[in-house]
Protein backbone atom coordinates (compact mmCIF):
# COMPACT_ATOMS: atom_id res chain seq x y z
CA UNK A 1 0.00 0.00 0.00
CA UNK A 2 1.65 3.26 -1.35
CA UNK A 3 1.24 5.68 1.10
CA UNK A 4 -0.48 9.22 0.05
CA UNK A 5 -0.21 12.69 1.23
CA UNK A 6 0.08 13.41 4.98
CA UNK A 7 1.32 9.67 5.49
CA UNK A 8 -2.43 8.05 5.06
CA UNK A 9 -2.51 5.33 2.93
CA UNK A 10 -3.61 6.08 -0.49
CA UNK A 11 -6.90 4.96 -1.42
CA UNK A 12 -7.55 7.27 -4.37
CA UNK A 13 -6.33 4.12 -7.63
CA UNK A 14 -8.58 1.28 -7.60
CA UNK A 15 -8.07 -1.84 -6.15
CA UNK A 16 -7.20 -4.66 -7.95
CA UNK A 17 -9.60 -6.76 -10.17
CA UNK A 18 -11.83 -8.17 -8.13
CA UNK A 19 -11.34 -6.40 -4.77
CA UNK A 20 -13.93 -3.41 -3.57
CA UNK A 21 -10.88 -2.17 -1.35
CA UNK A 22 -6.96 -2.31 -0.61
CA UNK A 23 -7.44 -3.33 2.84
CA UNK A 24 -6.74 -6.06 4.43
CA UNK A 25 -9.25 -7.43 6.01
CA UNK A 26 -11.07 -8.04 2.21
CA UNK A 27 -7.48 -9.66 1.38
CA UNK A 28 -7.77 -12.16 4.21
CA UNK A 29 -10.85 -13.05 3.63
CA UNK A 30 -10.71 -13.23 -0.13
CA UNK A 31 -7.95 -15.95 -0.04
CA UNK A 32 -9.86 -18.21 1.94
CA UNK A 33 -8.24 -17.65 5.16
CA UNK A 34 -10.15 -17.66 8.67
CA UNK A 35 -10.44 -13.89 9.80
CA UNK A 36 -10.33 -12.17 12.99
CA UNK A 37 -11.71 -8.84 13.51
CA UNK A 38 -12.85 -6.98 16.85
CA UNK A 39 -13.99 -3.91 18.30
CA UNK A 40 -12.56 -1.55 20.51
CA UNK A 41 -14.62 0.13 23.06
CA UNK A 42 -14.08 3.92 22.66
CA UNK A 43 -13.20 5.71 25.19
CA UNK A 44 -14.60 8.67 26.82
CA UNK A 45 -11.77 11.05 26.77
CA UNK A 46 -10.33 13.22 24.07
CA UNK A 47 -6.54 11.57 24.74
CA UNK A 48 -5.60 9.70 21.16
CA UNK A 49 -3.41 7.45 23.77
CA UNK A 50 -6.57 5.84 25.28
CA UNK A 51 -7.51 4.83 21.68
CA UNK A 52 -3.65 3.77 20.62
CA UNK A 53 -3.24 1.74 23.85
CA UNK A 54 -6.80 -0.20 23.49
CA UNK A 55 -5.77 -0.72 19.58
CA UNK A 56 -2.56 -1.84 20.16
CA UNK A 57 -3.58 -5.05 22.28
CA UNK A 58 -6.05 -6.06 19.77
CA UNK A 59 -3.58 -5.26 16.32
CA UNK A 60 -1.77 -8.38 17.65
CA UNK A 61 -4.66 -11.10 16.49
CA UNK A 62 -6.55 -8.78 14.23
CA UNK A 63 -7.33 -8.32 10.49
CA UNK A 64 -9.20 -4.64 11.04
CA UNK A 65 -10.26 -3.26 14.21
CA UNK A 66 -13.96 -2.03 14.46
CA UNK A 67 -14.46 2.01 15.88
CA UNK A 68 -18.20 1.60 17.43
CA UNK A 69 -20.81 4.56 16.44
CA UNK A 70 -21.96 5.17 20.02
CA UNK A 71 -22.82 1.11 20.41
CA UNK A 72 -26.50 0.92 22.87
CA UNK A 73 -26.44 4.40 21.99
CA UNK A 74 -24.42 5.33 24.42
CA UNK A 75 -21.98 8.18 23.80
CA UNK A 76 -18.20 7.99 23.55
CA UNK A 77 -15.33 9.13 21.07
CA UNK A 78 -16.71 8.84 17.60
CA UNK A 79 -16.34 6.07 14.92
CA UNK A 80 -15.00 8.70 12.90
CA UNK A 81 -12.03 10.15 15.61
CA UNK A 82 -11.28 6.97 16.08
CA UNK A 83 -11.20 5.04 12.48
CA UNK A 84 -8.48 9.30 12.07
CA UNK A 85 -6.36 8.09 14.68
CA UNK A 86 -6.03 4.28 13.71
CA UNK A 87 -5.10 5.41 10.07
CA UNK A 88 -2.73 7.34 11.26
CA UNK A 89 -1.01 4.86 13.22
CA UNK A 90 -1.58 2.85 9.78
CA UNK A 91 -4.20 0.19 11.51
CA UNK A 92 -6.59 -1.37 9.74
CA UNK A 93 -9.90 -0.09 10.92
CA UNK A 94 -14.21 -0.63 10.17
CA UNK A 95 -15.77 2.54 10.48
CA UNK A 96 -19.44 1.87 12.03
CA UNK A 97 -21.97 3.74 10.67
CA UNK A 98 -25.43 3.79 12.54
CA UNK A 99 -28.67 5.67 10.81
CA UNK A 100 -29.38 6.45 14.58
CA UNK A 101 -27.42 9.77 14.89
CA UNK A 102 -27.03 11.13 11.28
CA UNK A 103 -29.42 11.88 8.37
CA UNK A 104 -28.69 10.95 4.77
CA UNK A 105 -26.54 14.02 4.04
CA UNK A 106 -24.11 13.72 6.96
CA UNK A 107 -23.51 9.77 6.28
CA UNK A 108 -22.61 10.59 2.67
CA UNK A 109 -20.13 12.87 4.17
CA UNK A 110 -18.71 11.05 6.36
CA UNK A 111 -18.21 8.21 3.68
CA UNK A 112 -16.49 9.96 1.43
CA UNK A 113 -13.97 11.63 4.52
CA UNK A 114 -13.69 8.08 5.87
CA UNK A 115 -12.44 6.83 2.95
CA UNK A 116 -9.46 9.67 2.00
CA UNK A 117 -8.57 8.76 5.49
CA UNK A 118 -7.22 5.59 4.62
CA UNK A 119 -10.04 3.78 5.96
CA UNK A 120 -11.29 0.63 3.93
CA UNK A 121 -13.82 -1.33 5.93
CA UNK A 122 -17.29 0.37 6.37
CA UNK A 123 -20.38 -1.31 8.89
CA UNK A 124 -23.84 -0.32 7.86
CA UNK A 125 -26.13 -0.32 10.88
CA UNK A 126 -29.35 0.62 12.20
CA UNK A 127 -28.52 1.75 15.46
CA UNK A 128 -29.81 0.70 19.15
CA UNK A 129 -32.41 2.96 19.58
CA UNK A 130 -31.72 6.28 21.86
CA UNK A 131 -34.19 5.42 25.24
CA UNK A 132 -31.63 2.19 25.82
CA UNK A 133 -28.58 4.21 26.35
CA UNK A 134 -26.90 7.47 28.11
CA UNK A 135 -29.14 9.78 26.19
CA UNK A 136 -32.65 9.05 26.24
CA UNK A 137 -33.65 12.39 25.45
CA UNK A 138 -32.04 12.52 21.89
CA UNK A 139 -34.00 12.94 18.79
CA UNK A 140 -33.81 10.10 17.06
CA UNK A 141 -32.76 10.72 13.63
CA UNK A 142 -33.18 7.36 10.94
CA UNK A 143 -33.55 8.98 8.03
CA UNK A 144 -32.26 5.58 6.28
CA UNK A 145 -32.04 2.04 7.53
CA UNK A 146 -29.12 -0.78 7.38
CA UNK A 147 -30.52 -1.48 3.84
CA UNK A 148 -31.09 1.87 2.55
CA UNK A 149 -28.06 2.87 4.35
CA UNK A 150 -25.93 -0.24 2.25
CA UNK A 151 -27.21 0.39 -0.88
CA UNK A 152 -26.24 4.24 -0.94
CA UNK A 153 -22.32 3.23 0.35
CA UNK A 154 -22.77 0.81 -2.48
CA UNK A 155 -23.93 3.29 -5.09
CA UNK A 156 -20.97 5.79 -3.89
CA UNK A 157 -18.59 3.04 -4.55
CA UNK A 158 -19.92 1.68 -7.86
CA UNK A 159 -21.64 4.32 -9.69
CA UNK A 160 -19.53 7.01 -8.30
CA UNK A 161 -22.54 9.49 -7.59
CA UNK A 162 -24.22 10.29 -4.57
CA UNK A 163 -27.76 9.49 -3.75
CA UNK A 164 -29.18 12.10 -5.84
CA UNK A 165 -27.09 11.26 -9.05
CA UNK A 166 -24.18 14.28 -8.55
CA UNK A 167 -21.00 12.77 -9.56
CA UNK A 168 -18.27 12.13 -7.17
CA UNK A 169 -14.84 12.68 -8.75
CA UNK A 170 -12.94 9.32 -7.08
CA UNK A 171 -15.71 7.30 -5.48
CA UNK A 172 -14.88 6.02 -1.79
CA UNK A 173 -12.85 2.22 -1.87
CA UNK A 174 -14.72 0.56 1.12
CA UNK A 175 -15.52 -3.21 1.77
CA UNK A 176 -18.81 -3.31 3.11
CA UNK A 177 -20.24 -4.56 5.82
CA UNK A 178 -23.72 -5.62 7.65
CA UNK A 179 -24.70 -6.73 10.97
CA UNK A 180 -27.53 -9.65 11.15
CA UNK A 181 -28.60 -11.27 14.54
CA UNK A 182 -30.07 -14.66 13.88
CA UNK A 183 -31.40 -15.19 17.66
CA UNK A 184 -34.21 -12.40 17.23
CA UNK A 185 -37.84 -12.94 15.98
CA UNK A 186 -38.75 -13.36 13.24
CA UNK A 187 -36.58 -16.31 13.47
CA UNK A 188 -37.77 -18.47 9.78
CA UNK A 189 -37.32 -14.72 8.49
CA UNK A 190 -33.57 -13.71 9.68
CA UNK A 191 -31.45 -15.52 7.10
CA UNK A 192 -34.15 -14.11 4.19
CA UNK A 193 -33.28 -10.83 5.68
CA UNK A 194 -29.35 -11.20 5.17
CA UNK A 195 -29.97 -12.25 1.64
CA UNK A 196 -31.97 -8.76 1.47
CA UNK A 197 -28.24 -7.04 2.67
CA UNK A 198 -26.30 -8.71 0.42
CA UNK A 199 -28.31 -7.90 -2.38
CA UNK A 200 -28.50 -4.30 -1.20
CA UNK A 201 -24.43 -4.60 -1.24
CA UNK A 202 -22.91 -6.43 2.33
CA UNK A 203 -19.72 -8.07 1.17
CA UNK A 204 -18.83 -9.20 4.65
CA UNK A 205 -20.93 -9.52 7.81
CA UNK A 206 -20.62 -9.86 11.46
CA UNK A 207 -23.30 -11.18 13.36
CA UNK A 208 -24.42 -10.61 16.64
CA UNK A 209 -23.00 -12.43 19.39
CA UNK A 210 -23.12 -16.49 19.31
CA UNK A 211 -24.50 -18.48 22.12
CA UNK A 212 -26.69 -20.10 21.01
CA UNK A 213 -25.23 -22.76 18.39
CA UNK A 214 -28.45 -24.70 17.46
CA UNK A 215 -30.07 -21.81 16.57
CA UNK A 216 -26.98 -19.96 14.63
CA UNK A 217 -27.13 -23.59 12.88
CA UNK A 218 -30.37 -23.70 11.76
CA UNK A 219 -29.64 -19.89 10.58
CA UNK A 220 -26.20 -21.48 8.91
CA UNK A 221 -28.20 -24.09 7.09
CA UNK A 222 -31.04 -21.64 5.14
CA UNK A 223 -28.24 -18.69 4.80
CA UNK A 224 -26.04 -21.98 2.93
CA UNK A 225 -29.85 -23.55 1.15
CA UNK A 226 -29.65 -19.31 -0.07
CA UNK A 227 -25.99 -19.67 -1.38
CA UNK A 228 -25.27 -16.65 0.94
CA UNK A 229 -22.30 -18.28 2.25
CA UNK A 230 -20.79 -18.14 -1.25
CA UNK A 231 -22.07 -14.04 -2.14
CA UNK A 232 -20.61 -12.88 1.39
CA UNK A 233 -17.87 -13.28 3.77
CA UNK A 234 -19.84 -14.48 7.42
CA UNK A 235 -17.70 -13.48 10.49
CA UNK A 236 -19.79 -15.02 13.67
CA UNK A 237 -19.66 -12.24 16.90
CA UNK A 238 -18.13 -13.81 19.76
CA UNK A 239 -17.29 -12.67 23.37
CA UNK A 240 -16.36 -14.00 26.87
CA UNK A 241 -19.24 -13.50 29.41
CA UNK A 242 -17.14 -12.13 32.66
CA UNK A 243 -19.77 -13.75 35.16
CA UNK A 244 -23.66 -15.66 35.74
CA UNK A 245 -24.72 -11.75 36.83
CA UNK A 246 -22.91 -9.97 33.85
CA UNK A 247 -24.70 -12.22 31.09
CA UNK A 248 -28.02 -11.93 32.61
CA UNK A 249 -27.31 -7.96 32.61
CA UNK A 250 -26.78 -8.64 29.16
CA UNK A 251 -29.60 -10.44 28.31
CA UNK A 252 -32.36 -8.41 29.96
CA UNK A 253 -30.24 -4.69 28.73
CA UNK A 254 -28.84 -4.96 25.77
CA UNK A 255 -31.04 -5.29 22.67
CA UNK A 256 -30.93 -8.17 20.90
CA UNK A 257 -28.62 -10.55 22.73
CA UNK A 258 -29.02 -13.79 23.50
CA UNK A 259 -27.78 -15.70 26.17
CA UNK A 260 -29.05 -19.52 26.80
CA UNK A 261 -29.39 -20.70 30.37
CA UNK A 262 -27.40 -23.35 29.88
CA UNK A 263 -24.40 -21.46 29.60
CA UNK A 264 -25.59 -19.18 32.46
CA UNK A 265 -25.57 -21.87 35.38
CA UNK A 266 -22.36 -22.95 34.00
CA UNK A 267 -20.79 -19.62 34.81
CA UNK A 268 -22.75 -20.19 38.03
CA UNK A 269 -21.44 -23.23 39.07
CA UNK A 270 -17.77 -22.43 37.62
CA UNK A 271 -18.20 -20.81 41.39
CA UNK A 272 -16.22 -17.64 42.89
CA UNK A 273 -15.12 -14.26 40.24
CA UNK A 274 -12.14 -15.50 39.14
CA UNK A 275 -13.14 -19.16 37.93
CA UNK A 276 -16.15 -17.57 36.57
CA UNK A 277 -14.40 -15.22 34.21
CA UNK A 278 -12.01 -18.33 33.62
CA UNK A 279 -14.46 -19.99 32.55
CA UNK A 280 -16.07 -16.95 30.29
CA UNK A 281 -13.19 -17.49 28.37
CA UNK A 282 -13.10 -21.16 27.95
CA UNK A 283 -16.42 -20.78 26.76
CA UNK A 284 -15.40 -18.41 23.57
CA UNK A 285 -12.66 -20.53 23.31
CA UNK A 286 -14.54 -23.13 22.83
CA UNK A 287 -17.60 -21.89 20.98
CA UNK A 288 -14.47 -19.88 18.50
CA UNK A 289 -13.41 -24.09 17.59
CA UNK A 290 -16.77 -24.87 16.93
CA UNK A 291 -17.71 -22.26 14.61
CA UNK A 292 -14.37 -22.52 12.49
CA UNK A 293 -15.78 -26.45 12.06
CA UNK A 294 -19.18 -24.62 10.57
CA UNK A 295 -19.71 -24.64 6.82
CA UNK A 296 -19.79 -20.71 5.97
CA UNK A 297 -18.49 -19.36 8.53
CA UNK A 298 -15.06 -17.30 7.39
CA UNK A 299 -13.76 -16.01 10.69
CA UNK A 300 -14.75 -14.89 14.13
CA UNK A 301 -15.56 -10.93 15.25
CA UNK A 302 -14.66 -10.66 19.20
CA UNK A 303 -16.66 -8.47 21.17
CA UNK A 304 -14.60 -8.12 24.54
CA UNK A 305 -16.63 -5.28 26.44
CA UNK A 306 -14.07 -3.48 28.58
CA UNK A 307 -11.86 -6.60 27.90
CA UNK A 308 -9.84 -6.08 25.35
CA UNK A 309 -6.59 -7.30 26.90
CA UNK A 310 -8.85 -11.19 26.78
CA UNK A 311 -9.08 -11.06 23.07
CA UNK A 312 -5.67 -11.72 21.86
CA UNK A 313 -5.21 -14.71 24.73
CA UNK A 314 -8.83 -15.92 23.81
CA UNK A 315 -7.81 -15.86 20.06
CA UNK A 316 -4.36 -17.31 20.30
CA UNK A 317 -6.04 -20.27 22.64
CA UNK A 318 -8.33 -20.75 20.04
CA UNK A 319 -5.78 -21.58 17.59
CA UNK A 320 -7.51 -20.11 14.63
CA UNK A 321 -4.54 -18.26 13.52
CA UNK A 322 -2.36 -21.11 13.40
CA UNK A 323 -0.17 -21.12 10.41
CA UNK A 324 -0.65 -17.11 10.02
CA UNK A 325 3.11 -15.11 10.07
CA UNK A 326 3.88 -11.89 12.16
CA UNK A 327 2.17 -9.96 14.71
CA UNK A 328 0.26 -6.71 14.30
CA UNK A 329 -2.06 -7.88 11.75
CA UNK A 330 -4.26 -5.03 11.95
CA UNK A 331 -1.59 -3.11 10.38
CA UNK A 332 -2.21 -2.79 6.82
CA UNK A 333 1.48 -2.48 5.62
CA UNK A 334 1.86 -5.93 6.73
CA UNK A 335 2.27 -8.78 3.72
CA UNK A 336 -0.72 -10.60 4.33
CA UNK B 1 -55.70 2.07 16.41
CA UNK B 2 -53.37 -0.52 17.53
CA UNK B 3 -56.28 -3.52 17.61
CA UNK B 4 -57.63 -2.68 14.33
CA UNK B 5 -53.92 -2.59 12.85
CA UNK B 6 -53.18 -5.57 14.08
CA UNK B 7 -57.03 -7.19 12.60
CA UNK B 8 -55.29 -5.84 9.40
CA UNK B 9 -51.91 -8.24 9.73
CA UNK B 10 -54.49 -11.06 10.43
CA UNK B 11 -56.41 -10.07 7.63
CA UNK B 12 -53.80 -9.37 5.14
CA UNK B 13 -54.22 -11.79 2.26
CA UNK B 14 -58.25 -9.52 2.20
CA UNK B 15 -56.75 -6.27 2.24
CA UNK B 16 -54.54 -7.12 -0.35
CA UNK B 17 -57.31 -8.31 -2.54
CA UNK B 18 -59.49 -5.05 -1.49
CA UNK B 19 -56.19 -2.91 -2.28
CA UNK B 20 -55.80 -4.31 -5.95
CA UNK B 21 -58.97 -3.42 -6.18
CA UNK B 22 -59.16 -0.22 -5.18
CA UNK B 23 -56.00 0.90 -6.75
CA UNK B 24 -57.43 -0.54 -10.04
CA UNK B 25 -60.42 1.80 -9.60
CA UNK B 26 -58.62 5.24 -8.60
CA UNK B 27 -55.90 4.68 -11.70
CA UNK B 28 -59.49 4.19 -13.69
CA UNK B 29 -60.58 7.50 -12.38
CA UNK B 30 -57.31 8.89 -13.83
CA UNK B 31 -58.66 10.98 -16.24
CA UNK B 32 -60.67 12.24 -13.94
CA UNK B 33 -58.64 13.16 -11.82
CA UNK B 34 -57.09 14.88 -14.28
CA UNK B 35 -59.64 17.06 -15.77
CA UNK B 36 -60.15 17.93 -11.71
CA UNK B 37 -56.25 19.04 -11.50
CA UNK B 38 -54.39 16.58 -9.02
CA UNK B 39 -53.09 19.50 -7.38
CA UNK B 40 -56.17 20.87 -6.43
CA UNK B 41 -57.28 17.31 -5.27
CA UNK B 42 -54.27 16.81 -3.26
CA UNK B 43 -55.50 17.90 0.13
CA UNK B 44 -58.71 16.60 0.35
CA UNK B 45 -57.85 13.13 -1.13
CA UNK B 46 -55.08 12.98 1.25
CA UNK B 47 -57.43 14.18 3.98
CA UNK B 48 -59.31 11.02 3.02
CA UNK B 49 -56.31 9.14 2.98
CA UNK B 50 -55.00 9.90 6.33
CA UNK B 51 -58.96 9.49 7.91
CA UNK B 52 -59.30 5.99 6.09
CA UNK B 53 -55.77 4.18 5.98
CA UNK B 54 -54.91 6.32 9.77
CA UNK B 55 -57.67 4.28 11.43
CA UNK B 56 -57.12 0.66 9.75
CA UNK B 57 -53.18 1.00 10.05
CA UNK B 58 -52.10 3.61 12.13
CA UNK B 59 -50.90 5.52 8.53
CA UNK B 60 -48.39 8.06 9.28
CA UNK B 61 -48.69 9.64 5.60
CA UNK B 62 -44.99 9.26 3.95
CA UNK B 63 -46.55 9.90 0.90
CA UNK B 64 -44.86 6.16 -0.58
CA UNK B 65 -47.35 3.51 0.75
CA UNK B 66 -45.45 -0.04 0.81
CA UNK B 67 -48.51 -1.54 2.64
CA UNK B 68 -48.56 -4.21 0.04
CA UNK B 69 -44.84 -5.10 0.31
CA UNK B 70 -45.09 -5.36 4.07
CA UNK B 71 -47.85 -7.80 5.06
CA UNK B 72 -50.17 -4.43 5.73
CA UNK B 73 -48.39 -3.55 8.69
CA UNK B 74 -47.50 0.22 8.28
CA UNK B 75 -43.41 0.20 8.59
CA UNK B 76 -43.75 3.71 9.54
CA UNK B 77 -45.25 2.91 12.90
CA UNK B 78 -41.41 1.20 13.58
CA UNK B 79 -39.70 3.78 16.37
CA UNK B 80 -36.51 3.15 13.60
CA UNK B 81 -38.93 3.73 11.09
CA UNK B 82 -37.49 0.82 9.01
CA UNK B 83 -38.88 0.09 5.44
CA UNK B 84 -36.80 -2.58 4.71
CA UNK B 85 -37.27 -5.18 7.53
CA UNK B 86 -36.64 -5.84 11.36
CA UNK B 87 -34.14 -4.21 13.26
CA UNK B 88 -31.98 -6.78 15.42
CA UNK B 89 -33.24 -5.30 18.65
CA UNK B 90 -36.81 -6.99 18.32
CA UNK B 91 -37.59 -8.67 21.83
CA UNK B 92 -37.88 -12.63 22.25
CA UNK B 93 -41.58 -12.23 22.52
CA UNK B 94 -41.52 -10.39 19.93
CA UNK B 95 -42.09 -6.98 21.12
CA UNK B 96 -40.63 -3.59 19.76
CA UNK B 97 -36.75 -2.91 21.30
CA UNK B 98 -37.89 0.79 21.54
CA UNK B 99 -41.29 0.58 22.76
CA UNK B 100 -41.78 -2.78 24.92
CA UNK B 101 -45.66 -2.64 25.13
CA UNK B 102 -46.27 -3.00 21.57
CA UNK B 103 -46.04 -5.70 19.13
CA UNK B 104 -42.86 -5.46 16.32
CA UNK B 105 -43.98 -3.96 13.36
CA UNK B 106 -41.78 -6.40 11.57
CA UNK B 107 -42.38 -9.24 13.33
CA UNK B 108 -46.18 -8.32 12.51
CA UNK B 109 -45.39 -7.51 8.48
CA UNK B 110 -43.79 -11.09 8.13
CA UNK B 111 -46.68 -12.54 9.75
CA UNK B 112 -48.68 -10.71 7.37
CA UNK B 113 -46.61 -11.42 4.33
CA UNK B 114 -46.90 -15.48 4.90
CA UNK B 115 -50.56 -14.92 4.37
CA UNK B 116 -50.73 -12.92 1.33
CA UNK B 117 -50.66 -14.15 -2.35
CA UNK B 118 -47.90 -11.51 -3.25
CA UNK B 119 -46.07 -11.47 0.32
CA UNK B 120 -42.50 -12.11 -1.16
CA UNK B 121 -42.59 -8.76 -2.23
CA UNK B 122 -41.45 -8.23 1.52
CA UNK B 123 -37.79 -9.47 0.27
CA UNK B 124 -38.13 -6.03 -2.21
CA UNK B 125 -35.31 -3.24 -1.73
CA UNK B 126 -36.91 -0.33 -0.36
CA UNK B 127 -35.01 3.44 -1.14
CA UNK B 128 -34.82 6.09 0.94
CA UNK B 129 -38.13 7.83 1.80
CA UNK B 130 -38.27 11.17 0.15
CA UNK B 131 -39.18 12.93 3.02
CA UNK B 132 -40.57 16.17 1.24
CA UNK B 133 -43.13 13.77 0.26
CA UNK B 134 -44.61 13.37 3.65
CA UNK B 135 -48.15 14.39 4.28
CA UNK B 136 -48.78 13.74 0.65
CA UNK B 137 -51.33 11.56 -0.55
CA UNK B 138 -49.83 8.37 -2.20
CA UNK B 139 -52.92 7.70 -4.03
CA UNK B 140 -51.97 10.39 -6.07
CA UNK B 141 -48.70 9.51 -6.32
CA UNK B 142 -49.08 6.29 -7.84
CA UNK B 143 -50.74 7.77 -10.61
CA UNK B 144 -47.79 10.15 -10.61
CA UNK B 145 -45.59 7.92 -10.84
CA UNK B 146 -47.65 5.90 -13.16
CA UNK B 147 -47.42 9.04 -15.22
CA UNK B 148 -51.34 9.75 -15.39
CA UNK B 149 -51.08 12.67 -13.99
CA UNK B 150 -49.27 15.84 -13.81
CA UNK B 151 -46.09 14.39 -11.69
CA UNK B 152 -45.38 17.83 -9.44
CA UNK B 153 -47.02 17.39 -6.18
CA UNK B 154 -49.04 20.54 -4.44
CA UNK B 155 -46.61 22.47 -2.87
S1 LIG C 1 -38.22 -3.94 17.22
FE1 LIG C 1 -39.41 -3.84 15.31
S2 LIG C 1 -40.75 -2.07 15.56
FE2 LIG C 1 -39.21 -1.90 17.13
S3 LIG C 1 -37.59 -0.64 16.27
FE3 LIG C 1 -37.01 -2.73 15.77
S4 LIG C 1 -37.91 -3.17 13.78
FE4 LIG C 1 -38.90 -1.33 14.58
Amino acid sequence: MRAGRAGLPDTSRPPPAGYSSHGRLERVLRSGRFAVTSELNPPDSADPAEVYDRALVLSEVCDAINAVDASAANVHMSSMGICALLSHAGYASVLQVACRDKNRIAIQGDILGASAMGVMNVLCLTGDGVQCGDQPGAKPVFDLDSISLLQTVRTMRDESRFLTGRKLSVPPRMFIGAAANPFVPPLAYRADHLGKKVAAGAEFIQTQYVYDLDIFERFMARVRDLGLDRKCFILAGVGPLASARTARWMRANVPGVHVPDALIDRLEKAGPPKAAKAEGKAICVELIQRLREMKGVKGVHVMAYRQEEFVSEIITASGVLQGRRGRARALPAAPA
Amino acid sequence: MYALRLFAVRHARFFERFYGFFEATYVAAAPLVRRIGANRLERPVAAVERTVKGTLFDCRMCGACILSSTGMSCPMNCPKQMRNGPCGGVRLNGHCEVRPEMKCVWVQAYEGSRRMAGGDAILERQPPVDRSKEGCSSWLGVLRDKGLVHREPAA
